[in-house]
């Protein structure tokens, strides 16, 4: 279990740190969030990011993808947290993708991924039906028709919701609300009868949508009422992936953070030399290091396909949950009267910490969830 | 199959042929083995075990051969202690000469104090113990007072050292000692080598609150000290000091549960607070305690590795050594209280019917862990450290 980068993933990260640091820093999310942006991200940077090979990084070579690995990705990923960069990479190729990766047959991958690949087709996937993330809660009914199944419910907070070109739904097919017996996977296109898509705002600025469907036309994906063992390892790459997006956010603002105390001054000192300024930063520093340790772990049971990639994906969304929430809080309480300014950037990341905090799973979720998989 | 793998082998077939059945699992207090000029074992196993180890040099397996030891590689010497962990063998001897001295001994002896001291380490016949702290002196160590003063063919050694652990089992010591008062603090202390047995030495054992009394008091009263015991150079032990407690700190982070309890808290979980009808620890509130702490536990244990790997690799910064001491501790400190927690009042017993070995152990571990982020460079010491020389925050 590798928990340091190889060569070829560190090159990528520093590609990834010079490409989205100059094309794509927090100033680029402030200006969709001032200017309103309905799409929540800009189109020709996602082009850009296509052509250096991400949307097909993960995916095997018969669909056009490099084949390279989700500890690249994740390299990625955590460099686009330090920029907060708004962009589909996370709907489509993380949570869309690995859907139709591992639940679908030839016809629909072939039909799908290599569009995903070239960045001309996007995709994401619904799940959640009320405020808190519970997958298991699954009520959207989806009836057979014909070939094909009709779907009728609410989904919250699809990620790039009303921009994906196809979004997969996770729908009761049989059983009861609670049970993960009885939900399986849809493929509905964005542009369905039936279905409504509403951009929501969220504090963020980064795209969320709810989506209503009245008798949306779906077609299957994977086994019928096996869905779950789909949409569960899916789950799973979205928290690790998310935790390393939220581990570099953690690390950008505690940068900024110490590099604040090194500079401010007060009482004819820095602040920095204030040993309850000191100590805490230390504290944060080490907590960082742990955290590091447990999302390259996570990573790393997703490529080697290891048993544990639940327990792991809990651990590591939880962990670093907990992380992004008290270094965010420091950095704004360590800014002092900067630090609830909208100019400062730290704002953004304190938004956006939160809502990664919620996105496929709170710290609570994931630390049950982690126990009964471990068997307490 | 490399010569890493092949190595393994090796080792996995060499354990498994020589430790005794007996010695695969961890042992209690009253079975562990000791370095010592009177060296006691608890078992004919133990001290079979104990030779074979010995003979091997795997008692510090990567100390050169020359002295007395294994002289594996890193990669080598994690591969002895992953298979010995594998199946359970207990370390076949202990001894802070083994964790702090040799390897500072190593650096900065000269290579009449290796040929002396080294071998005797490495083959368990001298018991060291620690010199640093003073009454007067604990996380400001360097203001330390015990003074050794030039007599010409001898030191002339006054003055007290304190929490010197297991100072009236041990057969030397080594001590930091101030030679020069008039100098900024640091630069006026020396390293020396003291034999316990000299005249006007004396340990007395202090009581602690866990009813153990590991830490001594250690006196000085006008005890000769041969010129050749120096470590480095007058005046310069501070360096010296500064190297071993890097490997005391290295050592604490690794410490397991002191007392040695063989329940794991999440066992501890299960038995004394129950499960519902679907297999949860009873109480959410102790559930959560729990998976919190288990969740720091195997981070920690993550975070050790991944040191290691960047070691080996070249990667990474380098600067997880500098938290493993605060890290370790605190995490240590935790699982002792997440065990008691978990145990309830089963797990605050203190002697007598009514409890079991394990419980009590709780109870004892629970309390000597409290010494864990104070001694060797207090937990608020090593925040200062790691915000000036990882951070850069100004003094």
């Amino acid at each position: 279990m590798p928990l340091v980068l190889n060569e070829e993933q560190r090159l990528l990260k520093d590609t990834a740190k010079e490409f989205l640091g100059s094309s794509a820093p927090v100033e680029a999310l402030r200006k969709l969030r001032d200017e309103k942006n309905e799409i929540g991200y800009d189109k020709a940077l996602w082009q850009q990011m296509a052509e250096l090979g991400w949307a097909g990084i993960v995916l095997p070579e018969d669909y056009d993808g490099l084949d390279f690995g989700f500890m690249g990705l994740g390299a990625i990923i955590e460099e686009s947290g330090r920029t907060l960069t708004a962009s589909p990479l996370f709907s489509t190729v993380v949570l869309g993708a690995s859907a139709i990766l591992l639940g679908g047959s030839d016809e629909q991958k072939q039909s799908l991924l290599p569009s995903v690949a070239s960045g001309e087709k996007t995709l994401t996937l619904a799940v959640d039906e009320y405020a808190h993330h519970n997958p298991a809660a699954i009520a959207l009914s989806a009836k057979a028709q014909g070939e094909n199944f009709v779907l009728t419910g609410k989904k919250v907070c699809v990620v790039d919701g009303h921009t994906a070109d196809h979004i997969v739904v996770a729908a009761r097919t049989s059983g009861t609300t609670g049970s993960t017996d009885g939900i399986s996977l849809f493929i509905v296109d964005g542009d369905a009868e039936g279905l409504t898509r509403t951009r929501r705002w969220m504090a963020d600025s980064r795209a969320v949508a709810e989506l209503n469907f009245d008798k949306v036309s779906g077609q299957l994906l994977g086994e019928l009422d096996k869905g779950w063992d789909i949409l569960d390892p899916v789950l799973d790459r979205g928290r690790i992936c998310l935790a390393a997006e939220m581990l570099g956010g953690t690390q950008e603002i505690f940068k900024r953070t110490v590099d604040y105390l090194k500079e401010r001054e007060q009482f004819g000192v820095k602040i920095g030399s204030f040993q309850a300024l000191k100590h805490r930063a230390a504290h944060m520093f080490t907590e960082i290091e742990l955290a590091k340790s447990v999302v390259l772990d996570a990573f790393t049971a997703i490529d080697e396909g290891r048993a544990d990639l639940g327990q792991m994906a809990s651990f590591a969304k939880a962990t670093v949950n907990d992380l992004y929430y008290l270094v965010s809080n420091e950095a704004v309480q360590m800014h002092g009267g900067i630090g609830v300014t909208d100019e400062l950037e730290i704002g953004f990341f304190l938004k956006r910490s939160r809502m990664a905090i919620q996105l496929l799973g709170d710290s609570g979720f994931h630390r049950d969830r982690y126990a009964s998989l471990s068997g307490y | 199959m490399d010569a890493l793998e092949t190595f393994r082998q090796e080792v996995r077939e060499w354990l498994e042929a020589n430790c005794p059945e007996s010695q695969r699992k961890p042992a209690s207090r009253e079975e562990q083995v000791w370095a010592g000029r009177n060296q006691t074992f608890p078992s004919a196993d133990a001290k079979l075990w104990f030779e074979r180890m010995r003979d091997k040099g795997w008692t510090v397996p990567d100390w050169p051969k020359e002295y007395g030891g294994g002289g594996l590689n890193d990669a080598e010497a994690k591969i002895l202690k992953d298979e010995m962990k594998r199946l359970g063998c207990r370390t076949p001897l202990l001894d802070i000469g083994i964790w702090m001295l040799g390897p500072a001994l190593l650096e900065y002896g000269n290579e009449a104090q290796k040929q002396e001291h080294i071998p005797k380490i490495a083959r368990g016949e001298i018991r060291w113990c620690q010199g640093y702290s003073e009454p007067g002196a604990g996380s400001d160590l360097a203001s330390l007072q015990c003074k050794a003063e030039d007599k010409g063919d001898h030191f002339l050694v006054n003055g007290t050292k304190i929490w010197t652990t297991n100072a009236d089992k041990s057969d030397w010591i080594f001590c930091l000692v101030r030679t020069d008062p008039n100098v900024k603090k640091q630069e006026g202390i020396s390293f020396l080598l003291i034999d316990m047995e000299s005249e006007g030495v004396s340990a007395s054992p202090i009581e602690l609150i866990s009813g153990e009394s590991e830490f001594c008091q250690t006196f000085f009263d006008n005890v000769k000290v041969p010129k050749e015991n120096l470590v480095g150079e007058l005046n310069k032990g501070w360096s010296v000091a500064k190297a071993l407690l890097k490997h005391e700190r290295k050592l604490m982070s690794e410490q397991e549960t002191p007392a040695g309890t063989q329940i794991t808290p999440v066992q501890a979980a299960l038995d004394y607070v129950g499960t519902d009808a679907n297999g949860k620890v009873a109480n959410a509130a102790l559930r959560d305690q729990l998976v919190r702490h288990e969740m720091k536990y195997r981070a920690l244990g993550l975070t050790h590795f991944r040191s290691f790997e960047e070691k080996m690799s070249g990667a990474g910064e380098g600067n997880i050594p500098m938290i493993m001491k605060y890290v370790g501790t605190e995490c240590t400190k935790e699982r002792e209280e997440t065990l008691i927690a978990m145990l309830g009042t089963q797990g605050l017993g203190w002697e007598g019917e009514g409890f079991n070995q394990d419980e009590t152990l709780a109870t004892r571990g629970w309390l000597f862990s409290k010494a864990l982020s104070i001694a060797g460079g207090s937990s608020e010491v090593q925040l200062n450290i790691i915000a000036k020389r990882v951070l850069g925050l100004p003094d």
